[in-house]
């Protein structure tokens, strides 16, 4: 079956009964979720509930204890070293602190993943799909500088370009507004819909920022007390009387 | 306080055992980081040549000036070349260079690692389907092993120039009589060991400044613990191994 047509036949990320516990502490009892393809799912949860545990289960940087995640139709939890990184190219991965290559420019940066997975594209190639990257995240003249000449929204926008260079189907977005002024938040909660309609891909958008949920979410999952507590659209769980949603939206 | 200190003396011992497996296993196992590697060589290289050159040549003027009287009171003024280089390239040279690297490379290593790892760059490699065991780990690790015993040559070249000046400051030599009293003293049995323990030396440099790195924890704090316990870890298995070294020469009779 051909990548395509499994993500035409299947969910884009299935999560079902998933444990992860830190010694005593089990962050994720019995977790379930699925994400539709073309939406953007977002996981909302205080501080240390277990969101980022979870993209990192999703994306095979964590091990679950049991349960099992689905990406593309292919199960995370048994794969390889070279299966996962394989499922790897499809899946975009956005760090809380952007985890740009201090030691390489911009260039450099979004060049790494397309000369390691598509080596055989010519130089011309690679220098047109960076500059449309760049382009689409409005930042072309910043090719050639350093990470750390650039702001803190700059280089969120920079995270970004270098997760769409090699075109995944699911981005996996880890609090992309946290640390970042309301208007640049707003900016890049904007670019994450722009993404979305220009690239076609699935999201799970891990925030509590509640301007960018409101923003981007096509529909929240509430992970409180490691458990999957409820799901709805913005509006409906905004509307709900429940104590510990309202605490999120009041 | 002590059972604790055995315990975690025990505990890294089998996390470092199992990232050497892992660079075994791993190391030779396509796909091979070449570019990388050759880029790692060069910082090494470019990182270390001149301290390395410099330290070489004082140790040869050094030792040939304070070797001069002690040998001049035995009337063996003439052996002056001889010894001085045998203890240059069996000895000297090898551990010098090896702390020297300990303390630049194995330091730069641990901090460069450590640093990317609290950024999240090493998963950023991880998530982007790149092995970053193989691209950081793998190639830190053999370009060690490889330049340690090329920058060994080249400290035992100059610290040979070194003793040459310092030999001529006590007594006149020409150069040709110089380099003919070293050749026939030097032999394949001391130039050997010396090139094969540096290639140890390299080893342990790469492998644990990498260990110090790769599991940095605790933020910019745990940062400079790793290019610290870096150092001090790997200067101190320089020594066991130079000492390890010394006992096998001796076994198989390379003297």
């Amino acid at each position: 079956m051909s990548d395509e047509t499994t993500y035409q036949n299947h969910a884009a990320i299935t999560v079902s009964h998933l444990y992860k516990s830190f010694g005593d502490n089990t962050v994720l009892k019995d977790f379930s979720l699925s994400l539709t393809k073309g939406e953007n799912l977002v996981v909302l949860g205080k501080s240390g509930s277990g969101k980022s545990v979870l993209i990192k289960c999703i994306i095979g940087l964590m091990r679950p204890e049991s349960g099992s995640i689905s990406v593309l139709g292919d199960e995370i939890t048994t794969m390889g070293q070279s299966e996962l990184d394989e499922m790897r190219v499809k899946v975009g991965f956005l760090f809380q602190s952007n985890a740009l290559y201090d030691s390489m420019t911009v260039r450099e940066n979004l060049e790494f993943p397309l000369r390691r997975h598509w080596s055989k594209t010519s130089r011309e190639e690679v220098d047109r799909l960076v500059m449309e990257v760049l382009e689409h995240v409005g930042l072309a003249d910043t090719v050639d500088m350093m990470p750390e000449e650039l702001s803190g929204g700059m280089r969120k926008r920079i995270a970004l370009a270098r997760t769409l260079i090699l075109k995944p189907k699911i981005i996996l977005y880890d609090e992309p507004t946290t640390g970042l002024d309301p208007i640049t938040g707003k900016g890049i909660s904007q670019l994450m819909l722009n993404v979305q309609s220009k690239y076609e891909t699935s999201s799970i958008i891990i925030s509590h920022d509640m301007n960018c949920v409101k923003m981007t979410a096509n529909r929240i999952v509430m992970l409180i007390e490691g458990r999957c507590y409820a799901t709805g659209t913005y509006a409906e769980l905004k509307a709900s009387t429940d104590k510990k949603i309202k605490e999120f939206f009041d | 306080m002590n059972n604790s200190f055995f315990k975690n003396f025990l505990q890294e011992t089998g996390e470092i055992s199992a990232f050497t497996a892992r660079f075994f296993r791993e190391g030779f196992r396509a796909r091979f980081e070449f570019a990388e590697l050759f880029n790692q060589c060069f910082n090494i290289g470019n990182k270390t040549l001149g301290l390395v050159g410099v330290t070489g040549f004082i140790m040869g003027l050094v030792i040939t000036i304070q070797s001069h009287p002690s040998m001049q009171a035995f009337g063996a003024e003439s052996w002056l070349p001889a010894v001085v280089s045998v203890s240059l390239v069996r000895e000297i040279v090898p551990v010098i260079t090896a702390l020297i690297c300990a303390g630049k490379i194995g330091s730069s290593i641990g901090a460069e690692l450590g640093s990317m790892k609290v950024t999240e760059q090493i998963d950023a490699m991880e998530v982007s389907g790149t092995n970053p065991f193989k691209y950081l780990v793998v190639t830190r690790v053999f370009a060690t092993m490889l330049m340690l015993p090329l920058l060994v040559i080249i400290a035992d070249a100059v610290g040979l120039w070194g003793a040459y000046i310092g030999v001529n400051m006590k007594m006149e030599v020409s150069f040709d009589l110089y380099t003919n009293q070293i050749f026939q003293k030097l032999t394949f049995g001391d130039v050997m060991p010396s090139i094969i323990k540096s290639f140890f030396f390299g080893f342990a440099i790469g492998i644990i400044g990498c260990y110090k790195g790769y599991y940095t924890r605790n933020g910019t704090q745990g940062v400079g613990r790793a290019a610290n316990s870096a150092v001090v870890a790997s200067t101190f298995v320089v020594f066991i191994l130079d000492l390890i070294a010394a006992q096998i020469a001796d076994i198989i009779d390379i003297t």
